[in-house]
């Protein structure tokens, strides 16, 4: 893709790492819910090609409704985008509904795992499989490749989604994601509501999904400590807007992050009124 | 003294005395059970797929019934008049996705529940339009379906099994075979399930709302036609006819509104229950006609104990 911005609105356009091909390019969007409800204000962000990208951030600071924006789903929350361009493969993707995407190569896995709670865990990740039409053998085989990837899912296969563990949920949203053999994961608070332990491996598996099937990450997670540990590249989002990014080494060192989102700081702990202040004064921009 | 002797003894005593004609009672109200159940069962799709639950499936096993009799009226013969009203149920899908679903994607259930009084008003007035309002003659002799009857005689008595009957509960069984195999085993059936669970996980794995919906309602159309058939050659069809949906929502209470297996065990309960009832206890100690509320008082007693119906779903909550 283009080295240059397209729209020419440089402010928060990230600096690439390395040369990798861009596969997901979003440019300057703006997210309205409800014909009233500005949520995004100007967000641009790019994904190379096999990178695993966080995007970080607090509550409401928009991370969900990006994937959403990209994975066209926000028609069903009743948002829509109203500015700005998403770009996969070179090619508009801002019109097109959530099936001919996943055809794409796109899919979401979204926030609090969404399993269809009354089918089996086979029947959900067989649902995965809905779009494709590359013949039986060929989804057995992907249902096996989940099945070593998540071992768990294998002994559960059995019962009914809803009565399986949170874990067990997520491995199972994760594993229906797979099987629509996705080039690109849009992946939603994978750590939402787990132990640390179990995210530790969650992470570990998409670790190794995407060293070894070759599938782009595009991550939102509040757990900014595990995900720039996993992650390449990070986008710091505040407000609907991107306020830093950089490669995930880079921000783990950043002063500010260590202090706002990963609690660390030099002189030790502050008290919370010193913080606020702090921040109040230092507000990155805008 | 005698009261009591009249319901409890007496019934019982009249089934073993004469067991001919407790089969024959049995018979009949199995045929109407297999029919309430086949119209739960429509109920039951498009509840699981959409959470819409859907007032116009009566309405539309008139129209269904209308269409066909009004097209053979226009001179088509009998199965092309059958071809032509699947292609009118599959238009009315179609266009009920297009017209009153898309637009009201995401509002709250009771919407769509209002949404689809609407359709069933809208279906009345247009069949009535089309059609005129008087009561028509089932075309039962030309689509094929034999007119004569069986003659058994278990315990040397006599049973009396009308060839429509076997017809329609074959059929019907034959549907609902069909039915469950599609949603069990096929890769759309999977999907309609899937909708059902969560609107917003399916269309993130790629599931097309719009397709799903369209299809749900023209199967919906075909199992309207399919009872319109058969009820309407016992009673002709006529608008009178979306009663037989009414006598489903009781199957619908009894069975759950998510269940099958509900819908057809809820079904032909009610379908023999009722007939039982009104045969031993109605007709000689309340003066008959108990088949009209018999089986919403039994659906009421369920529902008592059983909130979510004899077979609903459990509402599975984690905490």
């Amino acid at each position: 893709m283009l080295d240059s911005d397209p729209t020419g609105n440089g402010a928060a356009h990230p600096a690439k790492g390395g040369d990798a091909e861009t596969i997901l390019e979003v440019t300057n969007i703006e997210v309205i819910y409800n014909h009233v409800i500005l949520v995004l204000k100007g967000v641009s962000l790019t994904v190379p090609k096999g990178a695993i990208v966080a995007l970080l951030g607090g509550n409401g600071a928009g991370k969900t409704t990006t994937l959403k924006a990209i994975s066209n789903l926000l028609h069903s929350d009743r948002g829509e985008v109203t500015k700005g361009a998403i770009r996969y493969l070179g090619a508009d993707v801002t019109e097109l509904d959530p099936a001919t995407l996943v055809q794409r190569g796109v899919i979401q896995v979204m926030e609090g795992r969404h399993c269809f709670e009354h089918l089996t865990v086979e029947d959900n990740l067989l649902t995965g499989a809905h779009t494709r039409s590359d013949g039986r053998g060929a989804i057995e085989a992907d249902l096996d490749m989940v099945y070593t990837y998540f071992p768990r899912l294998k002994e559960r296969r059995k019962s009914q989604a809803g009565y399986t563990s949170g874990g067990e949920q997520q491995m199972c949203a994760i594993g229906r994601a797979l099987m629509s053999r996705p080039q690109t994961i849009l992946l939603d608070e994978p750590s939402m509501g787990l132990a640390p332990q179990l995210v530790e491996q969650i992470f570990e598996i998409v670790k190794s999904v995407n060293e070894n099937e070759g599938v782009t990450f595009l991550l939102a997670e509040q757990n900014t400590n595990v995900a720039l540990r996993y992650a390449h590249y990070g986008y710091i989002l505040e407000s609907g807007r991107v306020v830093m990014d950089g490669p995930a080494a880079a921000l783990r060192e950043n002063p500010d992050v260590k202090e706002f989102y990963l609690g660390l700081s030099e002189e030790g702990r502050k008290s919370y009124r010193d913080v606020r202040s702090y921040r109040r004064r230092k507000r990155w921009l805008s | 003294m005698e009261l009591l002797r009249n319901i409890f003894v007496t019934p019982f005593v009249d089934m073993v005395a004469a067991p001919d004609f407790l089969m024959q009672v049995v018979w009949e109200g199995l045929v109407s059970g297999v029919l309430y159940a086949l119209i739960a069962l429509g109920f039951v799709l498009i509840f699981r797929s959409s959470r819409i639950f859907n007032f116009a499936q009566g309405i539309m096993v008139v129209f269904a019934a209308l269409t066909l009799v009004g097209l053979h009226e226009m001179g088509i013969p009998a199965w092309i008049a059958v071809a032509g009203t699947l292609g009118v149920m599959f238009a009315l899908a179609w266009t009920v996705e297009r017209v009153v679903l898309r637009p009201l994607v995401g509002q709250p259930d009771i919407i769509l529940f209002m949404a689809t009084i609407g359709i069933t008003l809208f279906l009345i007035g247009f069949g009535e339009t089309i059609f005129g309002g008087e009561n028509k003659q089932m075309i039962t002799a030309e689509l094929g379906i034999p007119t004569g009857d069986f003659v058994l005689e278990p315990f040397g008595g006599l049973l009396i099994l009308q060839h429509i009957d076997v017809t329609a509960v074959v059929v019907a069984g034959l549907l609902v075979v069909g039915l469950v195999a599609f949603l069990n085993y096929t890769r759309m059936g999977r999907a309609v399930r899937a909708l059902g669970d969560d609107h917003q996980a399916a269309l993130s794995v790629g599931i097309s709302l719009q397709t799903i919906w369209v299809l749900v309602w023209f199967i919906a159309g075909v199992i309207a036609l399919v009872t319109g058939i058969a009820w309407g050659s016992r009673a002709g069809v006529s608008f009178a006819l979306e009663i037989i949906a009414y006598k489903a929502l009781p199957v619908l209470m009894l069975g759950g509104l998510e269940s099958i297996t509900g819908a057809i065990v809820g079904g032909l309960l009610i379908g023999v229950l009722e007939k039982l009832f009104e045969i031993y206890w109605g007709a000689p100690l309340l003066g008959g006609n108990t088949e009209s509320w018999f089986a919403f008082v039994l659906a009421l007693t369920v529902l008592l104990f059983r909130p979510q119906g004899l077979f609903g779903e459990k509402i599975i909550e984690r905490v």
